[in-house]
C-alpha cells in the first residue's frame, strides 16, 4: 500500500501548500457536489452579480450526479464525473476562493494557471466505482437547484473518501508523470 | 409462426438493464484479475483492487456499480419466424427501460432535447439497434453506456493509401488522447470499413462480445493482439495515474467497403465494459 494522508475540511492555503501530485487521500468533512448544469448556473448568477448558493471559499466541489439512493442509503452510487466538462467554469470558482476540484480526467491550462495563481488541487476518485464511494458519504443534502435532479448541488459529508492528488498548487500532474514512467513507446 | 408477447419483452429488458448495472460480468472479473496479475504500478494495483471491490459491493448490495447507469443501447436481433404481439416492440423495448430505471434506481440520463437539455426524467428513449436474422427467437441485448466513455469515441474517414498501419494508428492515438477520461483500464471497440455509420455500429457492437473473446477471423485476432500490446506501452495506466494496462482487450469488426474509402471507427468502454442479454423464446400461436 501507498502511505495515506488524512486530510480534513475546509481545504484551507496551508492544507493546499501541503498536497502533492501523487498523494494518496482519504478526505473526511464537508464537500460540495456540481457538474454540467450546476456549473453554468452558478456561473450565470455571478454574472449578474448575485450570491452563489454556498460560499465556496476554501470548499471542495466534488463532480457527481449520484444514482438515486434506495431506502436506507444515504446517496445512490457515487462516482466522479468527467471533469474535463467542467473546464469552462472552474477557473471563475477558483477565482472566487474554491480550493480544491475532485473528479476524474485531463483538465485545461485554463484551469491549471488559475489552481496555481489562487492556490487550488485536483483531486482524483475512482471513476467507475461509485457503490464503494458511496460508502464513504454519511451524509447528504440538496441545497439548490433541485429541479436539476441528478445534477442539483448537495451539501455531503465525506468520512475517509479515496482520493489522489492529480494536479497540485504548483502545477504538477500525476497524469503526465505517471504516463512518462511506464511509457514504452 | 411462434408468437412474444409485449409484456415478455417489457419484463426481459427490465431486468436485463438492472442486471447490466448491478452485476459485473464473469469475463470482465476475470479480466480484472489477471490485469491485477500484470500491472506494474503498485497504485494501479490499488486501482484494480477497489474495483474488483466494487464490483462486488454493487452485487452484493443491489446497487449500480457507477453513478452513470447509462443511455440505454440495445441490441435486438428479431427472428423472421416470429411475431410480436399486443403492442408495437420499439414501445415494449422503451416501456423495459423505463421500468428498469425505475425499480433499479438507476440514474436517468438523457436529455430530451440536445439543446433545451431538459431531462426526460425515465432514461427513455432507448438508443436501438435492429437486426432480422433467422429463427423464432427474440435476442434482446442492452449495453448501459456512460457518456465519460463514449465521449472519447472518435471517427476518421482514412484513404486506402493510410492501409492497416494508418487504421492502427488512428486507434492508438484516440486512446492515448483520451487519456484518463474514459475510466481506463478501458475496453477498445473498433470498427473498419462500410460507410460512416457503419463503421461506427461496428466499434459498438465489437464490445458486446466477451472479453477478450478474438475475432474469428485469425488475421482480425492479430490485428486485435498487437493493437493490445502496442495501447498498453502508452504508460496510462488504472485511472491515468500511469501503468502497464490501460485496456483489458481490443475487439475489431470489419466489413467490405468502397474502393475509395476505409472508415475507421473506435468506441471505448469503460473497464466494467457492460452488457446483458436475453433470449424470447416464442410460443405456438
Amino acid at each position: 500500500m501507498t502511505d495515506v494522508i488524512r486530510l480534513e475540511t475546509p481545504l484551507t492555503q496551508d492544507k493546499v501548500a501541503m498536497l502533492k501530485a501523487g498523494d494518496n487521500v482519504l478526505l473526511s468533512g464537508i464537500v460540495y457536489t456540481a457538474r454540467d448544469a450546476a456549473h453554468k448556473k452558478m456561473v450565470e448568477a455571478l454574472g449578474r452579480g448575485e450570491a452563489l448558493p454556498f460560499d465556496v471559499k476554501d470548499q471542495i466541489i466534488y463532480f457527481v450526479g449520484p444514482a438515486p439512493a434506495k431506502e436506507g442509503q444515504v446517496i445512490g452510487s457515487a462516482g466522479p464525473t468527467t471533469s474535463g466538462r467542467m473546464d469552462a467554469y472552474s477557473p471563475i470558482m477558483i477565482g472566487q476562493g474554491l480550493t480544491g476540484m475532485i473528479g476524474k480526467g485531463l483538465r485545461s491550462e485554463e484551469v491549471i494557471e488559475a489552481m496555481q495563481e489562487h492556490g487550488a488541487v485536483y483531486f482524483g476518485a475512482i471513476g467507475g466505482a461509485g457503490a464503494l464511494i458511496a460508502k464513504r458519504i454519511v451524509a447528504s443534502e440538496v441545497i439548490a437547484y433541485p429541479e436539476l435532479g441528478p445534477e442539483a448541488v448537495r451539501r455531503i459529508e465525506v468520512k475517509d473518501f479515496p482520493a489522489i492528488v492529480i494536479i497540485d498548487s504548483q502545477g504538477n500532474n500525476l497524469y503526465e508523470t505517471g504516463k512518462a514512467k511506464y511509457r514504452q513507446a | 409462426m411462434k408468437q412474444i408477447g409485449v409484456d415478455e419483452i417489457v419484463e426481459g429488458v427490465e431486468k436485463i438493464c438492472i442486471g447490466a448495472n448491478y452485476d459485473l460480468g464473469e469475463d470482465v472479473m476475470q479480466g480484472l484479475q489477471k490485469a491485477l496479475q500484470i500491472e506494474s504500478s503498485p497504485l494501479g494495483c490499488e486501482i484494480l483492487e477497489k474495483l474488483i471491490e466494487n464490483a462486488q459491493i454493487a452485487h452484493n448490495e443491489r446497487v449500480p456499480m457507477c453513478q452513470d447507469t447509462g443511455m440505454a443501447v440495445l441490441f435486438v436481433e428479431l427472428g423472421q419466424d416470429v411475431h410480436v404481439v399486443g403492442g408495437t416492440l420499439t414501445v415494449a423495448l422503451n416501456e423495459g427501460v423505463r421500468r428498469g430505471y425505475k425499480k433499479g434506481y438507476l440514474r436517468k440520463s438523457m436529455v430530451m432535447d440536445p439543446f433545451e437539455r431538459v431531462n426526460t426524467g425515465d432514461n427513455t428513449p432507448a438508443i436501438i439497434h435492429y437486426d432480422i436474422v433467422a429463427g423464432d427467437k427474440l435476442r434482446i441485448t442492452v449495453a448501459p453506456k456512460g457518456i465519460g466513455s463514449e465521449n472519447m469515441g472518435s471517427l476518421k474517414m482514412c484513404k486506402p493509401s493510410e492501409g492497416l498501419d494508418g487504421a492502427m494508428q488512428f486507434v492508438v492515438d484516440t486512446v492515448d488522447k483520451a487519456g484518463s477520461n474514459p475510466c481506463p483500464p478501458i475496453v477498445v471497440g473498433v470498427g473498419v470499413g462500410g460507410t460512416m455509420e457503419k463503421a461506427t455500429f461496428l466499434a459498438k457492437k465489437a464490445l458486446i462480445r466477451s472479453l477478450g473473446e478474438a475475432n474469428s477471423d485469425p488475421r482480425i485476432a492479430k490485428i486485435e493482439q498487437e493493437l493490445l500490446e502496442r495501447i498498453n506501452r502508452l504508460g496510462i495506466g488504472p485511472q491515468g495515474f500511469g501503468g502497464t494496462v490501460t485496456a483489458l482487450a481490443v475487439h475489431m469488426e470489419v466489413f467490405p467497403t468502397h474502393i475509395g474509402g476505409m472508415p475507421v471507427a473506435v468506441n471505448l468502454n469503460c473497464h466494467a465494459t457492460r452488457h446483458q442479454e436475453i433470449i424470447l423464446e416464442g410460443s405456438e400461436a
